[in-house]
């Protein structure tokens, strides 16, 4: 099973891999590593979305690195570099304690519906009791997106109308997760800008209704992102984080991506783990995120 | 705040350059790298950004900056101009033909906004252009997808042909073609599913789509946000399907702007329209040159005029005048304007076309329709009376409209003081010593 995910994971990501170990390796042609090289390197991972100042991390540690060693041989290099990713991506993560709530949110077009379906068919495949909230109010057709999808799982979905306010669709819900004695409570909220003042202060009272109702729950809040995003990607993270607290982050769309590397960046900028990512449109397709194996991938 | 990040670096890389009275080979090269990180960090693609500083390099080496004597105006001028070439140079409108179908496909990844955007321009479209457009939904993968576009045309009264339980894209576009031409529909917009450029299967059933109908414009949606990558979703979907322009959407969010400024070098085809923002008339025609205006901090007044334009009705305007002068405002027309600035979008959107708008002490200002809201409950629960004369309005009468409206006395009394203040201003206004150096015409003075 494991070893299946992995190879699924690998064949997904085949692009990315390739593309970013092809590019190191042409880096490291040049066989000197003096300062035109850790230029290039530099702009090798910028192009590759790890961003300026986790690039440059990066490239200082190698520096230092390769100075302490003298190491001249490219093998050596390639491992110094791998290792600093691989130190770079390990932060603690947090199993969610049953029952627990999961409010899910994150801009507009990240796969926030869709990634609520795969989870909770996932969930339910587990064993788990889950019931879906549907506080997306505001997008046309949202609710009945979410509503066909948990038709499709069989999963209990607590729904209001378009327009109605998400805050109380949420209050609903956990109202019925505990009288269901439901396991996990996945709550579905409207994509928004990060700088939509008015916006966040809705997701900010949604929050409160969770932390002030939801008694016997553990609060576990996913943040999804795209991984075709570029560093825009880190500045979504800070202010949804700063809102409500995120545990962990969902990034989606990364079969389409040649450029894994705002996955890394996450990770180190903002300390939080990457629970799951999306390789494609099917349920099967929500993997459990393993940063070790992923850095693997990427040097493979 | 679009391009908040980049902007700012862009001023303070400029007000550095202002300070110099002369500029030397060595001040250029270290600008020019500035200049580099700035658009790296926003995103733009890294051949693109190699290009662009060359080129500024050279011009800026060359002559035209170093026998200038204003070197550092000469400069960002420099960079303002090529920052216009990159963006497209010309303004290139859409190729409308009257009286005769003009149809449109939308394509693009998943969640760039296409459904959205097909509303909108449908929209769009028949306020300028007098088309009558016809919707047609080919998006049958993503649940609810058909239902979004048919409440989305419902809303703005636009007509929608869609096929539930068939699962054939190729077919639902033919026969929306059909039902187009039946119907004297002169403008038809597919929307079709959100696809990854490198799903085969998928792309290629766009091509079947694009043969089936045969497309007046082919227009690539792509989410403003992407990084990196949005060049070679350009590139592929330019390959395959030889798309007719771009259209950016979700601007509205503090993107630093990489994809405007990637795509149509790399790929030679014109950004036309953007979206900015959740509203449904939130999408502008795209200027090269003003959007290198607001890039640079330098604002965009042509487009604010443009917007407040378009949204007024000049017969209310001279009536409004009218009663400017004759002292004869009151909050009936005080609701209109708050009404009318609020359907020109939203007022942040405006604002930071503004020259010099401050976009930290913007940042934090709650410029959200939710106060227009409020001011409008409580002007309605006032007797008509009371909006005519708002000076009758004592303790009580607060108490009442406040209950009414379902807010704090509070509210009404800074409503009262804000309206009493506007018509102070109008009365300065509209007083003819002031009146000679040129009276505002916008809709909201």
């Amino acid at each position: 099973m494991e070893l299946s995910l992995y190879e699924r994971m690998r064949n997904k990501l085949l692009k990315t891999a390739d593309n970013f170990k092809e590019k190191i390796e042409n880096v490291m042609y040049m066989g000197s590593f003096d300062d035109d090289f850790f230029d290039e390197l530099e702009e090798t991972l910028i192009l590759s979305d790890l961003g300026a100042q986790t690039s440059v991390k990066i490239t200082e540690s190698l520096r230092a690195k390769i100075k302490e060693t003298r190491s001249k041989s490219k093998e050596e290099v390639m491992g110094f570099l791998k290792e600093i990713l691989v130190e770079m991506v390990q932060v603690e993560t947090e199993k969610p304690q049953l029952p627990t709530i999961m409010l899910v949110v994150g801009v507009n077009g990240v796969g926030k519906t869709t990634t609520i379906a795969k989870l909770s068919e996932r969930y339910k495949k587990e064993g788990k009791k889950v019931v879906i909230a549907a506080a997306d109010t505001f997008r046309a057709a949202a609710v009945e997106q979410l509503d066909e999808w948990a038709r499709r799982v069989g999963v209990d979905i607590i729904k209001s109308t378009t327009g109605a306010d998400p805050s109380s669709v949420i209050f609903d819900a956990i109202g019925a997760a505990k009288a269901r004695k439901a396991d996990i409570l996945i709550c579905d909220t409207a994509g928004r800008l990060h700088n939509k003042v008015n916006l966040m202060k809705e997701l900010e009272k949604i929050s409160r209704v969770i932390n002030r109702e939801g008694d016997g729950f553990s609060i576990h809040n996913l943040m999804v992102l795209d991984a075709t995003t570029g560093q825009n990607a880190i500045n979504q993270a800070k202010v949804f984080h700063d809102c409500v607290e995120i545990k962990g982050i969902v990034l989606t769309k990364l079969d389409g991506t040649a450029k894994g590397g705002i996955a890394i960046s996450i990770i180190d900028e903002m300390q939080i783990p990457i629970e799951y990512v999306g390789i494609g449109e099917k349920s099967e397709d929500l993997i459990d995120f393993d940063p070790k194996k992923f850095v693997d991938l990427l040097f493979e | 705040m679009i391009f908040e990040g980049l902007n700012e670096k862009f001023q303070n890389i400029f007000s550095q350059l202002k300070r110099k009275g002369k500029l030397s080979e060595k001040d250029i090269q270290e600008v020019n790298r500035e200049i580099k990180m700035a658009l790296l960090e926003a995103d733009v693609n890294f051949k693109v950004v190699k290009q662009f500083t060359k080129n500024i390099g050279e011009r800026a080496i060359g002559q035209e900056v170093l026998s200038s004597l204003t070197p550092g105006q000469q400069f960002i001028k420099i960079v303002k101009d090529e920052m216009t070439t990159l963006l497209g140079g010309e303004i290139e409108r859409m190729d409308f033909v009257q009286g005769r179908q003009n149809v449109y496909m939308m394509v693009g990844l998943q969640g760039a906004g296409k459904t959205t955007t097909a509303a909108k321009l449908a929209n769009l479209l028949r306020k300028e252009k007098k088309f009558k457009p016809l919707l047609v939904a080919c998006d049958v993968y993503r649940p609810a997808a058909i239902k979004q576009l048919e409440i989305l045309g419902d809303e703005l009264k636009i007509d929608v042909y869609s096929e539930h339980d068939v699962k054939d894209p190729v077919g639902i576009a033919k026969r929306g073609m059909q039902k187009s031409i039946e119907g004297h529909y002169d403008l038809v917009i597919m929307d079709t599913a959100g696809r990854l450029q490198i799903d085969e299967a998928l792309m290629d059933e766009l091509v079947n789509i694009k043969e089936a109908i045969n497309p007046t414009e082919i227009l690539l949606t792509v989410d403003g946000m992407t990084g990196q990558e949005s060049v070679n979703v350009a590139n592929e979907f330019n390959r395959l399907l030889d798309i007719s322009g771009v259209i950016l959407t979700k601007l509205d969010g503090d993107t630093r702007g990489g994809a405007a400024l990637s795509i149509t070098y790399t790929i030679g085809k014109a950004i036309k329209y953007i979206g900015t923002g959740e509203k449904l008339t939130d999408i502008e025609l795209f200027y090269p040159d003003r959007m290198a205006s607001r890039i640079l901090g330098m604002g965009d007044v042509l487009s604010f005029i443009d917007k407040a334009q378009s949204m007024m009705d000049d017969e209310k305007a001279k009536e409004l005048e009218e009663k400017f002068r004759n002292q004869d405002f009151d909050l009936n027309d005080f609701l209109d304007q708050i009404k009318q600035i609020e359907s020109m979008g939203s007022i942040s959107s405006l604002l930071e076309m503004m020259p010099g708008a401050n976009k930290k002490a913007l940042k934090n200002v709650d410029l959200s329709g939710a106060d227009t809201k409020k001011t409008e409950a409580i002007i309605l629960s006032m007797t008509q009376e009371e909006r005519h004369k708002p000076g009758i309005i004592n303790a009580s009468r607060r108490r009442r409209i406040a209950l009414g409206s379902g807010t704090m006395v509070a509210d009404v009394n800074r409503l009262l003081k804000g309206f009493e203040q506007s018509k102070k201003m109008m009365k300065q206004m509209s007083n003819p010593s002031m009146a000679k150096k040129g009276r505002m015409k916008l809709p909201f003075m």
